[in-house]
């Protein structure tokens, strides 16, 4: 190999030809495309320093840590912080109960919701509607939660366009922003008018892909639309189905950061403190560094046990899950 | 082929008719009028919304009070509210700084994520498995928000406009997204070049950019839409008001209703502030038209990338 190299080299040098070629092949690739290693590296230095070293971080959560003293000086204190959080801290046990709570809402409210939009739009018959149509439904998910926050409260917040109309019509009015017992409802109606338009292009990508030949033989074989809805078009997102929920249980404890911190002050912690804001809580404005940093440490391990657990179990089942092993 | 051909013209010829769109065949009349007021429905519960608040910015003070708060068809149009609001003080402090990390921001996002997914475009290169590794491993293990905050203090980023930016400069699923682009270029378009003694840069300016054009310009654009949107990065790092970008401007006076005193804003000297309804409204329009402006560009292209970053990912 490498004498092959070596003789082929002064020839590379003399000039063009079909034996320039020989010796560039010859070469390990490894080594040939070094260059394209520096083009790596600036990105590269980035994820690094925001993403590995703050990882490294974590070592608080088994410290005392004292924001003056820094992570390299602070006393280590074992397992303390994460005790707090396992023997009943009333506060941390509130938050994970919501946060639980919230999932299952999301899972059995909001995940649906793209694959019903995306079963209507499939089947209008229009495509210049067709597009019309999912470009407004899309636009929301480029907003940012403080617009959409801004947005509901506009919407239907005590003088809101909603409680104005009520009041015109004298049927009073109803409070549906800052009241605790309807915050949970209040989110779950948020992300779904801010996503569900954008969570149909999956569905509707893979929907394009169904063989037409299909719903043909179904229908020569007298079935009704909702057979063919049931027999042919949902078989054909299962896979994608799987892949989302496997993808969205990684998720299972991050419900809605910004939504939540942005509307906590109107509804008070009781129904509204989860994981995150009370990482955010309890160490950023609480002050108490390392319970927080062990809660959100214990929080990001449970997310991608719980993601390749999932996974596992996509794969015994004979799916294809987020990656093949 | 003989027996077949007779055929296809007749299996073909119903289908079309009956169904424009490839699926199920269509249902019955009242089936398709309830999904039509369904899809309706949706597309007016979106844009009802930004209908009231475009509205309210325009009206002026009388409408506002007889209303008594939000209403869908201005009158009398005016430009008070943003005249007010634009003419100097903190809504357009804001925005200059918005604009300028977005600009920025996604400058150096773009440079840095087409650099790096460059660099990893070409399975077998030098240290490719490893770095990929790192990229695809960072969207497994987020560090939490207390390392972060750490570390950007450490860094001495505090209350700098940097701390917007360099936290979320390279988004590893976009830089994904951009590499099976690079990787669809044909690779004897590469190594022609190469032959012809090309290096790497110009490889990369010459041939592979021109032909991702678009997926560069959609990726730019969500990365410009993240700055944009970004709240929580500023509301842990920037403590100075002075330095707020629109969404600090935006939770603090139109979410927490905080009032708009007359040093915030820069009306002629003692001339009534617009009412606060419109003033509120006229905020949350500004902070939605940059995204507006540029989104017929993103959705023309954003379904591809989309998926592309789906099937990768």
């Amino acid at each position: 190999m490498t004498t092959v190299q070596r003789s082929a080299a002064p020839a590379a040098e003399e000039g063009r030809g079909a034996d320039t070629r020989r010796p560039r092949r010859l070469r390990p690739a490894g080594r040939r495309d070094v260059a394209l290693f520096w083009f790596a590296i600036p990105g590269l230095i980035v994820l690094l320093l925001f993403h590995y070293v703050p990882l490294l971080g974590n070592a608080i959560a088994f410290q005392d840590y004292q924001p003056y003293i820094g992570i390299m000086h602070s006393p280590w204190s074992g397992l303390d912080n994460f005790d707090v959080l396992f023997n009943g801290d009333d506060q941390f046990l509130r938050a994970l109960v919501n946060t639980l709570q919230l999932t299952l809402i999301q899972v059995v409210f909001v995940f649906p919701a793209p694959i019903l939009l995306a079963l209507a739009l499939n089947s209008l018959v229009s495509e210049r509607i067709k597009k019309w149509v999912q470009n407004v439904l899309y636009l929301p998910h480029f907003l940012s939660w403080v617009v959409v926050v801004a947005l509901f409260q506009q919407m239907l917040g005590n003088t809101g366009m909603l409680n104005l109309f009520l009041q015109a019509h004298d049927v009073g009015t109803w409070n549906i922003i800052g009241n605790p017992e309807l915050f949970k409802s209040l989110l779950t109606s948020q992300v779904i008018w801010k996503d569900t338009g954008w969570g149909t292009i999956l569905f509707l990508a893979a929907l394009s892909r169904v063989d037409n030949d299909l719903y043909e033989a179904a229908a020569m074989d007298g079935a009704s639309r909702l057979r063919q809805t049931w027999h042919v078009t949902l078989p054909a997102l299962r896979g994608l189905v799987i892949l989302l929920l496997i993808l969205r249980l990684g998720d299972a404890l991050s419900v809605g950061f910004e939504q939540i911190l942005l509307q906590q002050g109107g509804v008070g912690l009781e129904n509204s403190e989860v994981m995150d804001t009370y990482v955010y809580n309890h160490g950023l404005i609480g002050g108490d560094w390392g319970v927080s940093a062990a809660v959100g440490l214990v929080k990001g391990l449970v997310g991608v046990v719980l993601v390749l657990g999932a996974n596992k179990v996509a794969h015994l089942f004979g799916e294809e899950g987020v990656y093949k092993s | 082929m003989t027996t077949l051909s007779p055929t296809h013209p007749v299996r073909r010829g119903p289908r079309r008719a009956y169904s424009a769109i490839p699926g199920e065949t269509p249902g019955t009349p009242p089936w398709r009028a309830l999904k039509s007021l369904i899809l309706l429905i949706c597309v007016v519960l979106v844009l009802l919304p930004f209908l009231a608040i475009i509205s309210t910015s325009l009206a002026d003070t009388a409408q506002v009070t007889k209303a008594g708060g939000y209403i869908l068809w201005p009158d009398n149009p005016s430009f008070s509210a943003y005249s007010a609001l634009l003419s100097g003080g903190l809504v357009s402090k804001a925005m200059l700084v918005s604009v300028g990390i977005t600009v920025v921001g996604t400058a150096l996002s773009l440079l840095s994520s087409i650099s790096l997914a460059y660099g990893l475009s070409r399975p077998g290169s030098f240290g490719h498995k490893p770095i990929l590794m790192l990229l695809l491993m960072s969207l497994l293990f987020v560090p939490g928000v207390i390392p972060s905050y750490l570390m950007v203090k450490q860094l001495g980023l505090i209350n700098s406009y940097w701390s917007l930016i360099l936290p979320t400069m390279i988004n590893a699923f976009n830089v994904i997204v951009l590499r099976s682009f690079f990787m669809g270029i044909p690779k004897e378009l590469i190594d022609s070049a190469r032959i012809d003694g090309a290096s790497e840069l110009s490889i990369l300016t010459r041939i592979v950019l021109p032909l991702s054009k678009a997926s560069v310009a959609v990726i730019g654009l969500f990365y410009a839409v993240t700055y944009w949107n970004a709240f929580f990065n500023a509301l842990l790092y920037i403590n100075d008001a002075a330095k707020w970008p629109m969404q600090m401007v935006l939770r603090t006076y139109v979410v927490n209703n905080a009032a708009l005193s007359g040093g915030q804003v820069d009306a002629a000297a003692g001339a009534p502030l617009p009412p606060a309804q419109s003033l509120q409204a006229a905020i949350l329009v500004l902070s939605i038209v940059p995204i507006v402006i540029v989104y017929p560009f993103l959705q023309r292209h954003m379904n591809k990338g989309v998926m592309v970053g789906a099937v990768k990912g």
